[in-house]
């Protein structure tokens, strides 16, 4: 099976690559979100405490409360630029405020970020803003005043001036009680904080810090919808190649098993039945089909989905990790409870329709014997038995997967709930900022989808893997009747002469032979009938002929070759067959005609037709020999169908004719006229009848009796009556006395 | 849920919602009103999971907004523990959830119970379609299932009344929680901003012009899909069927080479189908992720300009997520519906058949029948139109033989279905005892004749069971009596079970003979005044062939029998021989009489012993 994969490995692992950057922009796209939320709607746009232009006034009473490498690390990060400067025209427009004053702007960014400014910032211009505040509002300076045991004053006092004069105890016992105060809001809520800061900062920079906002915004926006475009286009190519794989798969797969079974000989074909070989041809394939298809688009994504997932949700928020566990823990136990409620129930359906239908099928098939006895009820109740017993089991499994819906979404919204619970005091510990958490609600989406697309696997899977076996088992069949190496030619002129050996025959697994020690010569010219009970063995012989199936011991020679020493299209060549159970093809009279022999003239045709009698049904047609064939030739009769089929043979112009009971569906009239006109087109080739009809065969030059697979008797109608009892007692059974003389 | 039966060649492709090619109810208005009247006693139960339908849907759509304001509490004590002015208030926002969560409870347990009620008023209707169905066939003249298939009406009653089963139990609910989804969802996003709604509905006519756009061509191409692929499996049906033909006859060169093209064809068309039907979701989820870019965008400046909250947006956000799938969904259904439709309108056409002339109001009863069978200038035609039998008179006398010869496909069962009053007679009339036969009742008629046929029917019971088939009320004993008088006994005997042994569905575990000999054991011991045989052709062998020659001639004993006739002592011993060509009968008399008229049945009888020497 492995084999059919292989042309489309590529393109597998392609789609593989494909639903990996899918899975990444899906995941990514929460992560987007919780920035709108949090810096674009929060923050105002500002994302961290690190402004990027700040007025020289500003950062030295920012400077005054950082640690002497700090301050040192900020001034390498940032460049003052003086208000009428060269470099401040490059400026002035963005930080209108340089027009008046002088401005450190950010410049070297990446210093910034590798000194870890962020936090340190945010404390340093929170604490500025306290101060400035303090500096606007006495009531609360006052407050101050009085809790700490200072004496700061008023009266438009620069307090920053007035800090730096006073003993270094002021300056640290303020700051002192700006962390402790730090502390209790935890690191992610002071940047989130000083964020604000920064806002007024830009404000005062004379920025339009609402376009800020906004550019911030759209930035992030274009960004999410850059991904969904990314992500439906990687999804579309997976689409398309799932597509193209899958199909591609099941045609190389159809083809090779069309072809193998093609190359079947009738052992191979016996040991599975027709009609399973149809269906692993065509349902089988199909099943294979849909589920590459549901591998490739589901099964592979959702373990790339669901571990991506978790990765991103356990990058938000560390200490929530179990409640996703819990969601996924309670979903597969759910799933896995559905599966063991309802699986068996699933099985048993299967068996309940098969019993209704087969219920329903035996009262149309026996409605005749059924009216005719008046068990109308009876039909009925038998019928209503079964109703009521795949009523009862669809019930329940209708009702498993009705119900299933809503619990799946209570299922979600519970976890939609506890993330929220969880997820506030989470916040309230600065652990976690509300876009985060709204994130983490989507990550724990995916990852619950994820395992819900995974468990479509338990339903899909399975059943693939008993077509894929079933397609397999006919793949791996090891075709018994072969052609030889180097095969040998049947000598010119052909003469048809065929001849058993000491034949026997089995089938195979069979416990005992059907044909034993059959020893036979069919000359050209002549005709050579085969009768006796069912089961004889009539018809396996003949069937040997055309090597359909291969002798087990013993050989068959035509004229003097074994026919395993020539190839089997030349064997088949020098033979017309008339099968037991006719079938014509779908198509034309003449097309069914033609297959025999593709170069057959409208003459040959005509005559065939002639000969086999049927002459009247085809001029009676208004399409004549274009009078189309349905599958199977479904649209003519038995006795037709068995003519026709006689037909095809007879234009084939074989030196060695096989009809294998060819006349039972025939009435007696026709059946004098066939022999009649086929002794006359026949006579010069080997002719070999099959028949259960004594009358068929009165006139036959060699009548080989069979019984239990034996040769009981062999020679003319008049010597089998003399001397072979079993022959006698089928004439008599079929002719009375004064027809048999 | 149920398998689809019906051969290799329904096989279904993997048809997403775009993939079902459509089929059409002439009458869909018509059909669905039916359909509904079917229903009528379900009407309250119907109704009750409309409501608690929609009442589910209701509380899952109020759910967002509520828990939005969870949201919004939490990110307001946020602000106020940042500025020191505040905590988070915990307890507001438990309550919230408990609120939630109560509603959510609510709204899982009037689904739970829409969907329990639903799936028993889906199976019941299932259920009684099926027994309406099956009582019906019983009620529809023979002459129905010459125009129709048994395929055809199996059909009915396992994938159209599964596919009404189906759409009940889903669809129709689906439809009230979609419609109740899309007004409610629009209502919600109303009561939060109205210009943020117009965003989210601004995406409404891409999504469905992009949908019909790929709706309409994946149909395209699953139609073609599903024609290629009956090509291909009808070849592979065809081929495996005719295997040792096409091995004979060197064809499978030919075969292959026709099959590879099928095969081809199949494939062109069948990656664009499964192709443009996967496109459907990648599109509907890129429009939703639109407009959710769009609503999250706009609704953070709404949100900055403070006319919205923060959990606004996060409600918002997910009403939009649940505005796309109803639409999608209602796209679907009109599929569905169709389908449904259709299904239903076959059922109620099958179930609408007309049906058979009822029996006479006083129906004529019999003590003891004679078996005196006349036909009295009987017209009879399968086709009103076409009438093959033309002015039939005949007389049986009680206890006499009847052979009715004639080629194959002449009509000699035709005799058998009209004695049986299978099928009614154009004109004329059919007496027994004197009696007109449509002056009895169909089962008492039916009665007084006992059928052995050669396509001999056995059902998926005990052998006992089988035999007793003609006489419910039969002991064992009778019945193992009827069974030695017709030779079943000695073969039973050698079988596994003896008696009790059940027929398998195939019926392969008893042999064709074995068979026949069943039938005529039923048939005996049903015991019927008058017999209607058809002798065994090729397919027994010998012994089994003299076995049922044996059990057949005690059967006849005494009784008036009809015996479609294959052997010639049978034909020559009869009383009365009906000579039949082409559905009429075109001679009668015995034997000799025949033989000297020197006509059609002389033709025949001549032709059994014409030397096959061409001298």
């Amino acid at each position: 099976m492995i084999r059919f994969t292989k042309p489309y490995l590529i393109m597998i692992f392609i789609s593989i690559g494909l639903l990996f950057a899918q899975a990444n922009f899906d995941l990514t796209l929460p992560d987007y979100l919780s920035k709108i939320v949090n810096v674009g709607i929060q923050q105002g746009g500002v994302e961290d405490a690190v402004p990027e232009a700040i007025r020289e006034i500003e950062m030295n009473r920012t400077l005054m409360w950082l640690t002497p490498e700090n301050q040192t690390d900020v001034l390498s990060a940032y460049t003052l630029v003086h208000n009428g400067s060269s470099e401040a025209s490059l400026y002035v427009e963005k930080y209108p405020a340089l027009l008046n004053q002088s401005v450190y702007v950010l410049t070297n960014s990446e210093s910034a970020t590798n000194t870890n400014l962020n936090p340190i910032m945010a404390r340093a211009l929170l604490i500025v803003s306290f101060v400035e505040l303090l500096m606007m509002n006495d009531t609360l300076r006052m407050l101050v005043n009085a809790q700490l045991g200072l004496s700061l004053p008023g009266n438009g006092t620069d307090l920053f001036e007035y800090i730096k004069t006073q003993p270094p105890l002021t300056l640290l016992l303020i700051m002192t009680v700006a962390n402790s105060r730090f502390s209790a809001l935890g690191e992610k809520m002071i940047i989130q904080a000083a964020t604000q800061v920064v806002r007024e900062e830009y404000k005062a920079l004379g920025m339009d810090i609402n376009q800020l906002q906004l550019n911030y915004m759209f930035y992030y926006g274009g960004l999410m919808i850059l991904l969904t475009l990314l992500s439906m286009a990687c999804m579309i190519a997976v689409g398309y190649l799932a597509a193209k794989v899958a199909t591609g798969m099941a045609r190389d797969m159809r083809r090779d098993i069309f072809k193998k079974v093609e190359q079947f000989s009738s052992t191979e074909f016996d040991s599975f039945s027709t009609a399973s070989l149809i269906t692993r041809s065509t349902n089988d394939i199909t099943q294979v089909q849909m589920a590459v298809i549901m591998i490739i688009r589901l099964v592979f994504y959702a373990p790339i989905l669901g571990i991506g997932g978790i990765i991103h949700a356990l990058d938000l928020a560390p200490t929530m990790w179990w409640i996703i566990a819990m969601a996924v823990g309670i979903l597969l136990s759910l799933i896995l409870m559905v599966f063991y409620v309802a699986l068996p129930k699933f099985k048993s359906i299967q068996k309940l329709v098969d019993r209704l239908n087969l219920v329903a099928r035996e009262g149309l098939t026996g409605i005749m014997v059924i009216r005719a006895f008046n068990k109308q009820q009876f039909e009925e109740i038998r019928f209503d038995k079964a109703n009521i017993d795949l009523t009862k089991v669809s019930l329940f499994i209708n009702r498993v997967m009705v119900i299933m819906m809503p619990v799946m979404m209570m299922l979600m919204n519970v976890l939609v709930i506890i993330i929220i619970w969880v997820g506030s005091h989470e916040v309230a510990n600065a652990n976690l900022q509300v876009g985060d958490m709204i994130a983490f609600m989507q990550y724990a989406m995916q990852v619950t989808m994820a395992f819900l697309m995974l468990s479509i696997m338990f339903i899909i899977l399975p059943r693939a893997s008993v077509s894929v076996n079933r397609i397999a088992e006919v793949l791996k069949v090891d075709i018994l009747i072969r052609d030889p190496e180097n095969p040998k030619h049947f000598d010119e002129p052909f003469r048809g002469k065929v001849e058993f050996r000491n034949v026997s025959f089995r089938y195979t697994g069979a416990l005992e032979d059907v044909l034993h020690d059959i020893s036979f010569t069919a000359h050209s010219g002549q005709v050579t009938a085969f009768i006796g009970p069912t089961g004889s063995g009539k018809s396996t012989l003949v069937n040997l002929i055309p090597r359909l199936y291969d002798v087990v011991t013993g050989e068959i020679l035509i004229d003097d070759v074994d026919i395993r020493e020539v190839s089997q299209h030349e064997l088949r060549d020098k033979i017309g067959y008339v099968p037991q159970k006719s079938a014509l093809f779908s198509g034309t009279i003449a097309s069914n005609l033609l297959f025999a022999n593709e170069n057959a003239s409208e003459v040959d045709l005509k005559s065939a037709i002639q000969t086999a009698q049927i002459t009247e049904f085809v001029n009676g047609k208004t399409e004549g020999m274009a009078t189309e064939i349905a599958q199977g030739g479904m649209n003519v009769s038995g006795g037709q169908k068995q003519r026709l089929s006689i037909a095809r043979a007879l234009v084939k112009k074989a030196p060695i004719n096989i009809l294998d009971d060819s006349f039972s569906n025939l009435d007696f009239k026709t059946d004098v006229a066939l022999r009649k006109a086929l002794r006359a087109s026949l006579s010069v080739s080997t002719v070999l009848i099959v028949t259960q009809r004594v009358s068929t065969i009165k006139n036959a030059d060699q009548i080989i009796v069979l019984n239990e697979g034996r040769i009981v008797g062999k020679g003319t109608h008049v010597e089998l009556m003399e001397n072979c009892a079993i022959y006698k007692d089928i004439a008599m059974s079929q002719l009375s006395l004064e027809e048999l003389l | 849920m149920m398998q689809r039966p019906g051969g290799p060649m329904r096989g279904r492709g993997p048809m997403g919602a775009t993939g079902v090619a459509r089929e059409k109810a002439t009458n869909f208005r018509g059909t669905m009103g039916k359909l509904f009247r079917y229903m009528g006693r379900y009407k309250g139960l119907v109704l009750l999971v409309f409501i608690f339908a929609a009442a589910s849907t209701t509380a899952n759509i109020i759910g967002p907004k509520i828990l939005g304001t969870a949201t919004t509490t939490l990110v307001t004590g946020v602000i106020a523990q940042i500025s020191g002015t505040g905590v988070i208030d915990f307890a507001s926002i438990g309550v919230i959830l408990l609120e939630v969560l109560a509603i959510y409870v609510i709204s899982a347990i009037f689904g739970f119970i829409q969907g329990w009620i639903m799936a028993g008023v889906s199976t019941n209707i299932a259920y009684r379609f099926r027994r309406d169905i099956a009582e019906k066939i019983d009620h529809l003249p023979l002459k129905y299932f010459d125009g129709t298939t048994y395929g055809e009406v199996l059909s009915r009653i396992t994938n159209d009344v599964d596919t009404i089963n189906q759409s009940l139990s889903q669809s129709l609910t689906q439809i009230i929680t979609s419609v109740v989804t899309i007004v409610g969802v629009l209502i919600m996003m109303l009561s939060i901003s109205w210009v943020m709604t117009l965003v989210a509905l601004a995406m409404l006519p891409l999504s469905l012009l992009l949908m019909g756009v790929v709706i309409g061509r994946s149909q395209k191409y699953f139609k073609q899909q599903q024609d290629n692929l009956g090509h291909v499996n009808g070849h592979v049906e065809e081929m495996y069927g005719g295997h040792i033909v096409i091995k004979a006859f060197n064809g499978e060169e030919k075969s292959v080479e026709k099959f590879n093209k099928f095969n081809k064809n199949w494939y062109t068309g069948s990656w664009k189908a499964n192709f443009f039907s996967g496109l459907m979701i990648p599109i509907m989820l890129f429009i939703g992720n639109l407009g959710y870019v769009a609503v999250t965008i706009f609704g953070a400046w709404l949100a900055i300009q403070n006319v919205i909250t923060i959990g606004d947006i996060q409600a918002f956000i997910q009403y939009v997520r649940s505005f796309t799938q109803p639409l999608s969904q209602i796209a679907n259904i009109s599929n569905v519906l169709q389908q449904t439709a259709a299904a239903a309108e076959r059922v109620f056409k099958f179930l609408e058949e007309e049906e058979e002339t009822p029996d006479v109001t006083n129906p004529i009863k019999l003590e003891r029948v004679k078996g005196l069978v006349e036909f009295r200038n009987v017209h009879f035609g399968y086709d009103p139109n076409k009438i093959i039998i033309q002015n039939f008179s005949a007389i049986a006398q009680p206890g006499q033989k009847v052979a009715i010869v004639g080629p194959t496909g002449a009509g000699k069962t035709t005799i058998v279905k009209l004695l049986m009053r299978f099928y009614d007679l154009n004109s004329g009339t059919i007496l027994v005892d004197g009696h007109d036969t449509r002056d009895f009742t169909r089962a008492d008629l039916r009665r007084m004749f006992g059928m052995v046929l050669q396509d001999t029917w056995l059902y998926n019971d005990s052998i006992m069971n089988n035999i007793r088939y003609s006489n419910q009320d039969a002991t064992d004993e009778e019945v193992l009596a009827a069974a030695s008088i017709a030779h079943v006994d000695p073969f039973v005997k050698m079988l596994p079970d003896g008696y009790n042994m059940v027929i398998n569905e195939e019926i392969t575990n008893v042999s064709q003979g074995q068979m026949q000999l069943l039938t005529i054991a039923r048939a005996i011991l049903a015991n019927p005044p008058i017999l209607i045989l058809d002798e065994a052709t090729s397919s027994v062998d010998t012994h089994t062939e003299i076995l049922i020659q044996e059990a057949m001639d005690a059967l006849m004993q005494n009784r008036t029998s009809f015996v479609i006739a294959h052997r010639l002592s049978t034909i020559r011993n009869a009383d009365l021989i009906l000579v039949m060509r082409d559905g009429d009968i075109v001679e009668q008399g015995n034997h000799n009489e025949l033989l000297a008229r020197g006509g059609y049945y002389a033709e025949l009888y001549n032709s059994q012993f014409e030397k096959l020497n061409n001298d």
